[in-house]
């Protein structure tokens, strides 16, 4: 999978990385707890874990909105001190600026960082068919459904071809059909461009499905428990995947990790 | 992604609904206001007529509207000088109320010291003032001018603290993950996106402006629309008050829909769904 990666393709380490949020008269919570993470270029990787298990703040920590209280973070090879030019990010809300059209909120990356709008309105134009949204351009957020909007979400977070791109739960906040869509729709998007992906998620299923690697976390502190490599052949298919063994299998082993940690309790 | 059934949808057919209602509206909707104003203006008109009531009492609007037009050099000669007083003031305002703002939401420390201290102020009524100010400033421009600034200065800073404060901090994070610096974040999103809120405040702070400049003239004045309604009941002259009225209100309307124009131009398209 690995090999077949594009250029851009970022990797990533992170190693030995604690953040501990210091809260006032009371007590510190230890978010992340001694993290070590390596991720080859090109591949997909699924962060799995309750609330509270830190998975945020690793992708926080990685997109350079926070600095760690200790460890260190690199994008090939570069420590993360602030945000990095190679990153692009999806967040759970589509957080589309009302006030402009969709073509103008797929440039916002472009022109925060000074470059020539104008000459990526034809690769804005192109992202939009490419996730189904060809002729949207001039429209405005409110005029889109919540899986419309969060298709634009991406378009803007891959309009500056990131060599990694960060997922924040990006499905938490849609019914059930559109995030299947969006499931499948992720993974053409993604084979396209084999970029690096960190996916974070609570759902086990849509982890598997994507990604090549599932990574367990459990909370307080949050820690990694469970590094499991998905071996299925791609572009997999969602209906009928609850059929396969192997698939069921790999739930099967995530599922045993939480209720392990006491996430899930089987009575 | 080319497969999706939902998405095939074209993008004319996402227009939202409310809109088509909004533009087939009935008649009586969407001149409603229009023909409520008629209405009063009609039965006005009819009650002077029928209940003969004497022009000193209460003039009927034809009457009125007669005045204003055989009046309007003498109106307008006054009116100017009232909307340049209004214009300064609520200008002086604009100019010391946005760095204001600015100051108390970006400094901690001058939020603590001046937010209190404003807050307290404005419950002083700036009306209560006026004598005051013109025992300092004497009998020219400077009372009325300070009285539309004192009285427009509150709502313009803290339609803008409220403005900047309401933005929704995912937001922030999301344009700093794209690297941005702080004045990006300014210019591309706490700006764009405290505007509705600061144009409320313009729009309140700018009618206010009107009142004030009106009372510093009460107090003292010997030209602008304030003094002149003040002549006209001297003169037990109805006719020329309710037109002095008429007049003033429109300079207040005046400057609402200048301001109304300048944020149509500024932030080009209003959300509905917001």
């Amino acid at each position: 999978m690995a090999s077949s990666h594009s250029k851009q393709a970022a990797a990533v380490a992170v190693s030995g990385v604690s953040m501990l949020y210091e809260v006032r008269n009371g007590d510190d919570v230890l978010a992340l707890d001694n993290v070590s993470l390596d991720i080859e270029p090109g591949s997909f990787v699924a962060v799995v874990g309750p609330s509270g298990c830190g998975k945020s703040t690793l992708l926080a920590l990685l997109a350079g909105l926070l600095p760690p209280t200790s460890g260190r973070l690199t994008i090939d090879g570069d420590v993360i001190v602030k945000p990095h030019p190679k990153v692009g990010v999806v967040f759970q809300s589509d957080l589309l600026l009302y006030w402009r059209d969709i073509l103008g909120n797929i440039l916002l990356p472009i022109e925060i960082k000074d470059m020539d709008a104008d000459g990526y309105k034809e690769a804005a134009r192109e992202l939009l068919s490419q996730v189904g949204l060809e002729g949207f351009g001039d429209k405005y957020p409110y005029e889109l459904s919540g899986g419309m909007r969060q298709r634009v979400a991406i378009c803007r977070a891959l309009i500056q071809e990131p060599g990694l791109l960060l997922m924040d739960e990006p499905f938490g906040a849609l019914d059930a059909l559109t995030r299947e869509q969006m499931i499948m729709d992720l993974q053409t998007m993604w084979l396209r461009v084999r970029n690096t992906v960190l996916f974070i998620t609570h759902g086990i299923d849509e982890a598997v499905f994507l990604a090549d690697r599932v990574i367990v976390m459990s909370p307080r502190p949050g820690r990694i428990d469970l590094d499991l490599k998905i071996d299925l052949p791609r572009p997999r298919r969602w209906s009928g995947i609850h059929e396969d063994p192997k698939f069921n299998q790999y739930i099967r082993q995530v599922r045993e990790m939480f209720e392990a940690k006491g996430v899930l309790v089987s009575h | 992604m080319t497969q999706l059934k939902q998405a095939q949808a074209s993008p004319s057919s996402i227009v939202p609904r409310t809109k088509k209602k909004r533009v087939h509206g009935s008649i009586l909707e969407r001149y409603a206001a229009l023909i409520l104003a008629c209405s009063i203006l009609i039965i006005w008109q009819l009650a002077v007529v029928l209940l003969r009531l004497s022009e000193f009492v209460l003039p009927a609007p034809l009457v009125i509207a007669k005045r204003i037009f055989v009046e309007h050099e003498l109106l307008i000669s006054h009116g100017y000088i009232t909307l340049l007083e209004v214009l300064a003031g609520f200008g002086s305002a604009f100019l010391v109320g946005i760095p204001l703002a600015l100051a108390i939401f970006y400094s901690k420390a001058f939020e603590r010291a001046v937010y209190p201290l404003l807050v307290a102020l404005q419950t002083v009524p700036k009306v209560a003032l006026a004598p005051i100010l013109v025992l300092y400033l004497g009998y020219g421009w400077a009372p009325k001018i300070m009285l539309a600034f004192l009285i427009s200065f509150f709502p313009i800073v803290i339609s803008t603290v409220v403005g900047l404060q309401a933005l929704d901090p995912a937001l922030v994070n999301m344009v700093r993950s794209m690297g941005a610096s702080e004045s990006q974040v300014f210019f591309k999103l706490r700006l764009p996106s405290a505007l509705p809120s600061i144009f409320g405040g313009l729009k309140v702070a700018v009618s206010l402006a009107v009142i004030g400049a009106i009372i510093g003239e009460y107090i003292a004045a010997e030209r602008g629309l304030g003094y002149l309604q003040l002549q006209a009941n001297a003169q037990f002259d109805t006719t020329l008050n309710f037109a002095t009225v008429l007049t003033i209100s429109f300079v207040g309307v005046f400057l609402y829909f200048v301001l109304a124009i300048i944020e149509e131009k500024v932030s080009h398209r209003r959300d509905r769904a917001n």
